[in-house]
């Protein structure tokens, strides 16, 4: 023990001294850890009855350290995070959450709990043989040696990890007294193995030669296939204990000081694993052989085998390899232990609770240590009560398991946060809980109903008597032995409902935040950590002040100084105040109180410290506006997609216009190149050939004339409805007798309607007022609708008659013919440009298109209608009216 | 044995041109004044090309076109497509049906006439 106490200080003291004593070396020997009493004693009573099986238990270790880029990922992540143990880990990846932190923390306290007890058990063993042998009790009878024993180890515990307060949480002397004890454990097993083997036995041939001739040993030589599945659990369950015991977190990750370190513990912690376990078997074997026929422990055989040779020095050798492994698991363990609820547990709770004043108190590293001693007492209080509830039932290992199968749930949280942003808090809460409730219910209570302390009726007949409740046997999966059952059943939920919830719930910002920075720790390595999600103010003073008191005032200098330099400033005293350096001091806080803590902490500086009515009036008002803002940003957000939604059908009619003006300007084309194709085909013919006979030529210069006409008609009349339609027509308003009009109109198309033989007669009343109007326009549309109406008559017996009405508001002129007639569809469409008449029979009609629609526009510029009534085959009447002076 | 061309438009003063034009240069000429008359007019006179004009009454040049394509019996029958509308998607649709040509109005007589006789030739 002394030499434990003088190789931790010697450790303290080279780290303080900025030499690390932690070398590679050292480090993988400190892993060794994990080999405990369970080890030292537990492997040898598992070998006489299961042989070979014990393996698995470091089997799934090494294989583990297979995976170093998991490990290296989770060591740089703690790293960058100053993560300080499982519990911060865990509880740092879901947004640093308490409540997931405590959580953590609470299952690794109860999970472990078993564990401690194991060591308990081992040490209390060991001493009554050692002592049994003499015959002798020193301890008086009302003290249980047990109790002694935990007593004795807390104390050693207090006094060997929670000397002083370690900012980084990181004990390099204690990291190197745990590998001193790593090397005294495996020295003394070793000894007591080749001691046995080569002194008591002729050597592991000879070993192994009796046992196969002895009958009901033989087995013990032989792998079972039968038990391929508990093989496979239990190497699962090593294989994650490796890194979730809280005692191998805190030297693999936590401890490590540089992570190329783990390249030599790949190899060289399975070599020690090799080395502790070859002496296991033949160790076993030995024991059975020996004590044939006697009342024996196999959990002891390290020690009652030299005993039984009177080799009493060697057995002191075992008790102290056995009680090193011990001791170096119960100290880290419960250093570990103590961290986390001291500061995933305790100290938010008392920071938050106003009651002692603990955000106030000047010098908190005394409380802080406090809590921890407190808490390694209670650890291993815990230790000893489960021991006498439950210990007596089960052999070493199986209590060991117990706890390796508790420290599994934190694999689907730790793992799914180091590799899958999607998981989120709700998820891994779920999960935990609900694996650990599975643990509770399948594992920890049925090892106390073994032992008598609770009634055996949930394990042997079901929850209220249902069978598929059956404690170690959910839902009628029997068949398992009850670790494998136990691990299979917790982790389907486990990684069921972590998976579920997270999928259904969404992560809030930090959270969001951090799963980016532990998934992609490698991706971020040197770029500045993201400090946007901080929002809020603080002093510099209160938070260098907090920094003074956790950290203590040299090292937050230190740290202060250096951080200043990383941002370009030769003081620290000219830091800005802003987001990125709270960042800073909330990181340095985690490394000394964990995250969780240091994030209440943190809270408590950057913001106002207690909330009046009046504020919280404020708060609530602050609130009201925001929703009344965002209820008018929600309105001007309607009226812009009201706007948006008009702009859209503006712009729809606008293309719908653009594509009409398209259509028109190749209509318009189109009837402008019709009349030049046969001017321009007849004119090179005729230019061409000039043989062309007489007749010919003539019909042709005729037709060139006639469409030459045409198309200045067209012509014409295009500028005339662009005018028109333009507003740019000129316009002479006089008084204007329609009377009149009409008649000159008829006048000079007479000859036009005696050429093709069609009657023209008028009916003009006698009386016909004055009406205001552009006279030529006017005459326009008369002549318009009268070469319209011969053009559509039959020659011969076409007839045309002109009406002239005096109506009351206005003049009505009618042009009546018997031609074909329209249909309905006609009606409306002859009046659009270029929309001739198409009922032609035989010969298509020789006009412009234009007639009609400039008619409709003259007429409507004075106030008056252009229309068509007809049928097919009852001719047309096309009626226009002009309005009469508004005067009296 | 002489080429048979059929010339189809609705405006009789381009036909008259066109039918003279071809004529001349020593084809058998028929007419037709619009959709309809056209197609009867193929299956009795049995052309070799097809002047078509596109902007027709009764059943437009687009759809002559369309009908004779569908029809295998008329496969080897030429179709020049003759229209006043020049824009790119007229074109670009009458070639989609499957004329062989496309000529825009006004055309020139001797260009008309060299292709004419290439597609013939060829």
């Amino acid at each position: 023990m002394g030499l434990l106490f003088a190789v931790a200080r010697f450790g303290d003291a080279r780290a303080d001294a900025g030499r690390s004593i932690i070398t590679a070396n050292v480090y993988a020997l400190s892993l060794a850890v994990y080999c405990t009493s369970w080890t030292f004693y537990g492997s040898v009573g598992r070998a006489t009855s299961g042989g070979l099986s014990f393996l698995t238990i470091y089997i799934g270790p090494t294989l583990m350290l297979l995976f170093a880029g998991v490990i290296v990922k989770m060591i740089r992540i703690a790293k960058t995070q100053r993560l300080t143990s499982i519990a911060d880990f865990i509880a740092a990846r879901y947004g640093k959450s308490q409540l997931l932190a405590g959580l953590v923390t609470v299952i690794a306290v109860i999970g472990v709990v078993p564990y401690i007890a194991l060591q308990l058990k081992a040490v209390a063993a060991s001493l009554d043989v050692l002592l049994g042998g003499q015959g002798t009790n020193f301890l008086p009878a009302m003290f249980d040696s047990t109790l002694v024993i935990a007593a004795l180890l807390a104390l050693f515990t207090i006094l060997f990890g929670t000397r002083h307060l370690d900012a980084t949480e990181r004990h390099e002397g204690m990291v190197a007294a745990v590998a001193f004890e790593s090397v005294v454990k495996l020295i003394a097993f070793v000894a007591v193995g080749l001691f046995v083997t080569y002194g008591m036995f002729g050597g592991f041939a000879e070993l192994f030669q009796r046992t196969a001739a002895t009958p009901g040993l033989e087995r013990l030589l032989q792998l079972d296939s039968a038990k391929a599945g508990t093989w496979a659990a239990l190497i699962l369950l090593s294989g994650l204990a490796i890194i979730f015991l809280p005692r191998q977190f805190q030297i693999i990750v936590v401890e490590n000081v540089d992570e190329s370190h783990l390249r030599r513990a790949v190899w060289l912690f399975p070599l020690y694993l090799v080395l502790i376990n070859i002496f296991v078997l033949p160790l076993a074997l030995g024991g059975l052989l020996h004590f044939q026929g006697q009342p024996f422990n196999p959990d002891t055989f390290v020690l009652t085998l030299p005993l039984a040779r009177g080799a009493e020095t060697l057995a002191l050798l075992v008790f102290i390899g056995g009680l090193s492994a011990a001791t170096g698991m119960v100290i880290v363990e419960t250093i570990a232990l103590s961290t986390m609820i001291c500061n995933d547990l305790v100290m938010p709770w008392l920071l938050r609770s106003r009651r002692f004043g603990v955000a106030e108190r000047e010098d908190l590293s005394g409380l802080l240590l406090g809590i921890r001693r407190v808490a390694i007492v209670a650890i291993l209080l815990l230790g000893y009560i489960y021991f006498r509830a439950a210990g007596e039932a089960y052999a070493l290992v199986g209590i060991g398991l117990i706890s390796f199968a508790a420290v599994a749930q934190f694999a689907p949280a730790m793992f799914g946060g180091m590799y899958w942003k999607q998981g989120t808090r709700a998820g891994a809460v779920a999960g935990l809980l609900g694996g650990f409730a599975v643990w509770l219910y399948t594992l920890l209570l049925p090892s106390f109903a073994k032992s008598g302390w609770i009634d055996k009726g949930f394990v042997e007949h079901g929850l209220f008597g249902i069978g598929a409740l059956k404690a170690q046997a959910l839902f009628g999966l029997a068949g398992l032995d009850e670790i494998s059952h136990s691990l299979w059943w917790s982790l389907f939920v486990n990684i069921g409902l972590y998976v579920g919830v997270s999928l259904w719930s969404r992560p809030d910002a930090v959270e969001a935040g951090q799963a980016e920075r532990f998934v992609d720790v490698f991706k971020h390595a040197g770029r500045g950590t993201d400090a946007r999600l901080w929002r809020g103010t603080a002093s510099a003073e209160e938070l260098v002040g907090l920094l003074d008191r956790f950290l203590g005032r040299p090292r937050a200098r230190q740290q202060l100084a250096n951080y200043a330099a990383g941002r370009g400033l030769d003081d620290w005293r000219s830091l800005p105040v802003d987001a990125e350096f709270v960042r800073f001091a909330e990181t340095q806080l985690s490394g000394a109180i964990g995250s969780a803590s240091a994030r209440v902490m943190v809270a408590s500086v950057a913001k106002e410290e207690d909330l009046g009515l009046d504020e919280v009036l404020d708060i609530l008002d602050e609130a009201t506006q925001v929703r009344a803002y965002s209820r008018e940003l929600e309105a001007k957000q309607h009226e812009l997609e009201a706007a948006t939604a008009e702009l859209r059908e503006a712009n729809e009619r606008l293309r719908e216009l653009d594509r009409m003006k398209d259509d028109f300007i190749s209509t318009v084309t189109h009837e402008l190149r019709t009349p030049l194709t046969s001017i321009r085909a007849l004119s090179e013919m005729l230019h061409e050939d000039p043989e062309i006979d007489i007749d010919d030529r003539t019909r042709f210069l005729g037709i060139i004339v006639n469409e030459a006409e045409r198309l200045t008609r067209l012509i014409n009349q295009i500028l005339d409805m662009a005018k028109l339609e333009s507003g740019r027509a000129e316009w002479t308003t006089s008084e204007v007798d329609v009377a009149a009009i009409v008649r000159e109109a008829m006048d000079s198309l007479g000859q036009l309607f005696r050429d093709k033989n069609v009657a023209l007669e008028g009916e003009i009343a006698d009386s016909v007022p004055v009406v205001l109007a552009d006279r030529d326009r006017l005459t326009q549309v008369m002549i318009n609708l009268l070469s319209n109406a011969v053009k559509f008559v039959p020659g011969g017996s076409g007839r045309v008659k002109v009406r002239v009405v005096a109506g009351e508001r206005a003049v009505r002129v009618e042009v009546i013919d018997n031609g074909p007639g329209l249909t309905p569809e006609e009606c409306v469409v002859i009046f659009e440009k270029f929309r001739q008449g198409g009922n032609t029979m035989t010969d298509k009609p020789q006009g412009t298109g234009l007639g009609l629609p400039i008619s409709r526009q003259i007429v409507e510029y004075f106030g008056g209608n252009l229309w068509v009534e007809s049928s097919p085959g009852a001719g047309a009447t096309f009626v226009f009216t002009v309005p009469l002076p508004a005067h009296e | 044995m002489a080429k048979k061309i059929l010339i189809v438009d609705d405006e009789p003063n381009i036909v008259i041109s066109l039918e003279f034009l071809m004529k001349k240069e020593g084809f058998e000429v028929a007419v037709a004044g619009d959709g309809e008359e056209a197609l009867a007019k193929v299956a009795t006179f049995g052309p070799d090309l097809m002047l078509l004009d596109v902007m027709m009454p009764k059943k437009s040049g687009f759809e002559v076109c369309e009908a004779l394509r569908a029809d295998p019996a008329r496969a080897g029958l030429l179709i020049v497509m003759l229209t006043a509308k020049g824009r790119d998607t007229e074109v670009a649709k009458g070639i989609a049906l499957g004329a062989d040509a496309y000529v825009t109005k006004p055309f020139s007589t001797k260009e008309l006439v060299a292709k004419v006789k290439e597609m013939l030739a060829a």
